[in-house]
């Protein structure tokens, strides 16, 4: 029994937290999210790509690094923590997964080692507007390799370079990587709950495009790359996670209240106490879901599932309640609070809710059943 | 991160598993041996068994050889549970002995005394059961009341236990009471091991919500225990009652079921609406609830395991076990009552689902709330010991035991 990381992995994790530490205090979030003018934050990401995180788990044949997936995910429960705002998660965690997954040999190595430098960046589109996206109510359509359709939010969309979209053709759904500069693509920045990270409206007017995977095969697809990034997107929520709580204490320690330290109420002992269950339950199924990831084991899909329902719960409850045990101080623009809670909402809904993977859970136990 | 065996972890556990089929019975789908046998009966058997593991040597195999035990790494008796865990065999009457009275004694008896106790208790011929709680010091247990005086080589006890486990049929017990009441409260308590036969001693069942009796009320009318059984020096009762609670809250394992595999089979085979539960929703959604703090505990159980199996101290994560799986166990067995419907309030085995698990938890699971520790005391042991928050204000720390207000 080792369910632990090396120590080599835990020394990258040092390194990158040193690294994040004085490269991405909470200036660089805010920054972000008061500039309309920056959508991420150039400087962090360029220094990203020169440290070839992006690359860490695409294989050194497509120009990264080839560690492995364990080393992937301690750099995301690092940038989880700082809240990066750089479009880290849509390039390496979707479209380097969809290309991985489902792209020829020739794909891959046209898109593959300018991911993994840092020097594209590369996104997915699912969502077509409010409401669960199906295979069933898919609008978006690639018909003889022209894209159609109208793609909100993508994450990312405004800056990045390449898009997998996910669309109908003759053989139901498909995916289709598409050049976000050609032509009969249009594009425009919305405003989210999260400014932090930047999101698009992306319509499609017949742009071209080139098939990602088999025909009619992309909404299988789609469920596989979700998966492996549901295991990433929870390391970075249970980074955030953990850095509410850590602020929470700092705070109610040093807040006096009644002659006291808010901390020594029982009231608040009991929050930050739920919240440090709430982080330990989603500590033990992320790291658990890192490793079915990085054996790609047969327990990947409800592994995944269970990691990223445990993370959304601990990183909703952490930043709603941080902001609680802040008081008014913490419902202000100028306490960093809100932007937990802002990235909470986002990583939550990104790849899909709570409520579609709890029914991806128990309908991946029913088949483990049968 | 692998979750194999070394190869000499995986010769034992091939060692222990043959051992386990031609000794004992798999767990089959009907309730288990102690769920099927009255507290008598069930007593005779666990002895029996609890011997043939100790002949066999996997019985606490982490203690000491001089202990009884077999000088092997803790990892291997967890090994041996793990897979004991797939038997259908008697347990229950020994937790308390080994998990709480057997640690304390090994680190405050005498040698002589260790190899007179330490042996049977492994061995399940002599029953051990623990005396701090009582009814008016429960959470605050160094409140308690029960006092001692010195007289001659003796101590004499007078004073009442309450929610003492297994006090009927134990032989011996561990008990803290006060030797002077013009001390601060933790100051002024003493720690011994007793004879539970001494004469008295008064012992009473308790009649639980659930109608069973798994704990007593113990009553002391001066009841003398030689100073040689004193564990500790006089006045340091508290520090060896802190030291045995600790080992309670590695020694309290999982909740027992129903959990979400039986509301998963459960909601099979119930119709709502006409369609079977486990299509709806909400149905799905708390399953999936409760998937994940299973897993989140038998994963976080799992990083325990590798710290030890390192040599390592294992960090403060155990520490959430209690308090989750306790809530959880009174929220599935409410769940599966209700996906009965009108039905779900018939308790009687024969008619029900799961011969009426769900029914009967929901009785019993308001006391795995409270015992070893209540969820608030748990909550403020996280925040103070893993958070670091700063301690309760106390206003009966520094002050005379007996100018304390009671309240009665």
């Amino acid at each position: 029994m080792n369910f632990d990381f090396s120590d080599a992995q835990k020394a990258l994790k040092q390194q990158t937290r040193g690294f994040l530490r004085a490269a991405c205090d909470t200036t660089v979030p805010r920054r972000v999210l008061e500039n309309g003018d920056e959508p991420y934050a150039h400087d962090l990401w360029r220094q990203i790509g020169a440290n070839e995180s992006p690359g860490i788990a695409i294989p050194e044949e497509y120009g990264g690094i080839g560690f492995g997936y364990l080393e992937l995910c301690v750099v995301a429960e690092e940038l989880g923590r700082v809240i990066a705002p750089v479009p880290f998660s849509s390039s390496v965690y979707l479209a380097a997964e969809a290309v991985l997954l489902g792209g020829s040999e020739e794909q891959k190595q046209a898109l593959l080692p300018k991911l993994a430098a840092g020097e594209a960046i590369g996104t997915f589109a699912l969502s077509e507007g409010p409401g669960q996206a199906t295979e069933a109510n898919l609008q978006t359509t690639l018909k003889n390799g022209r894209l159609s359709g109208t793609k909100v939010p993508v994450p990312d969309g405004d800056v990045a370079d390449f898009c997998v979209v996910v669309a109908r053709d003759g053989n139901g759904a498909s995916l289709a990587v598409v050049d976000l500069g050609a032509d009969g693509v249009s594009r425009e920045q919305v405003e989210t709950l999260d400014p932090s990270r930047s999101n698009a409206r992306i319509t499609f007017d017949g742009a071209e495009a080139e098939l990602l995977g088999e025909s009619g095969q992309g909404w299988e697809l789609k469920n596989r790359v979700f998966d492996r990034a549901a295991v990433l997107f929870a390391m970075e929520q249970l980074g955030g996670a953990d850095a509410c709580l850590e602020m929470a204490i700092g705070y109610a320690k040093g807040r006096y209240a009644f002659g006291r330290p808010i901390g020594s109420f029982q009231a608040i002992k009991h929050k930050l106490a739920d919240m440090y269950i709430k982080n330990e339950l989603a500590r033990a199924n992320c790291y658990y879901g890192a490793w079915a990831l990085s054996t790609d084991a047969p327990e990947l899909p409800v592994a995944a599932a269970a990691a990223r329902v445990a993370a959304i719960q601990a990183f909703h409850f952490a930043s709603k309640e941080n902001i609680q045990t802040h008081g008014g101080i913490g419902f202000t623009w100028e306490s960093d609070c809100h932007l937990y809670y802002r990235r909470a909402k986002l990583l939550a809904l990104g790849i899909g809710s709570e409520r579609v993977w709890k029914d991806r859970l128990v309908s991946g136990l029913q088949e483990e059943a049968a | 991160m692998d979750f194999n065996d070394t190869p000499e972890q995986a010769a034992f556990r091939g060692e222990v598993r043959a051992w386990l089929a031609d000794n004992a019975e798999p767990r089959r789908d009907r309730p288990s041996v102690s769920r099927r046998l009255d507290a008598e009966e069930g007593l005779i058997l666990a002895r029996k068994w609890q011997n043939r593991k100790a002949e066999a040597g996997y019985a606490c195999r982490h203690w000491p050889i001089e202990h009884g035990g077999q000088g092997r790494p803790m990892i291997e008796t967890i090994i041996y549970d793990q897979e004991e865990a797939s038997f259908d065999v008697p347990t229950g009457f020994f937790g308390i002995g080994l998990g709480m009275c057997g640690p304390i004694m090994a680190k405050y008896a005498t040698g002589e005394q260790q190899a007179r106790y330490l042996p049977p208790m492994i061995r399940g011929q002599e029953v051990w059961c623990q005396l701090f709680s009582e009814p008016a010091a429960g959470s605050d247990v160094a409140g308690l009341r029960t006092r001692c005086h010195r007289d001659g080589d003796d101590w004499v006890v007078n004073g009442q236990k309450v929610w003492t486990s297994g006090a009927h049929y134990s032989d011996y017990g561990i008990l803290v009471a006060r030797h002077d009441s013009s001390l601060p409260k933790h100051k002024g308590l003493t720690f011994f091991f007793i004879d539970m036969k001494s004469p008295g001693i008064d012992i009473k069942p308790i009649k639980q919500i659930n109608g069973g009796s798994n704990f007593n009320e113990v009553f002391f009318t001066n009841v003398r225990v030689p100073d040689s059984q004193r564990l500790g020096a006089i006045g340091e009762g508290w520090q060896v009652a802190i030291a045995t609670l600790m080992n309670e809250r590695l020694a309290v394992g999982d909740a027992p079921p129903p959990d979400f595999r039986e509301v998963m089979k459960l909601a099979a085979s119930c119709l709502l609406d006409g369609r079977p539960a486990l299509e709806d929703s909400a149905v799905r959604e708390k399953i999936a609830d409760w998937y994940v703090e299973s897993m989140g505990m038998k994963h976080t159980k799992a990083r325990t395991l590798t710290a030890l199996s390192q040599g390592r101290i294992p960090g403060p994560e155990n520490s959430i076990g209690k308090v989750v799986s306790a809530s959880k166990l009174q929220n599935v067995s409410s769940f599966g009552a209700d996906l009965m419907d009108m039905g779900g309030v018939v308790t009687d085995p024969s008619l029900m689902p799961a011969s009426a698990l769900f029914q009967q938890s929901y009785l019993y699971s308001p006391g795995l709330r409270i015992a070893g520790g209540t969820d608030e005391i748990l909550r403020n042991i996280i925040a103070e010991r893993v958070l670091g928050l700063p301690g309760e204000i106390r206003v009966d720390r520094d002050v005379p035991y007996s100018d304390i207000p009671t309240g009665s």
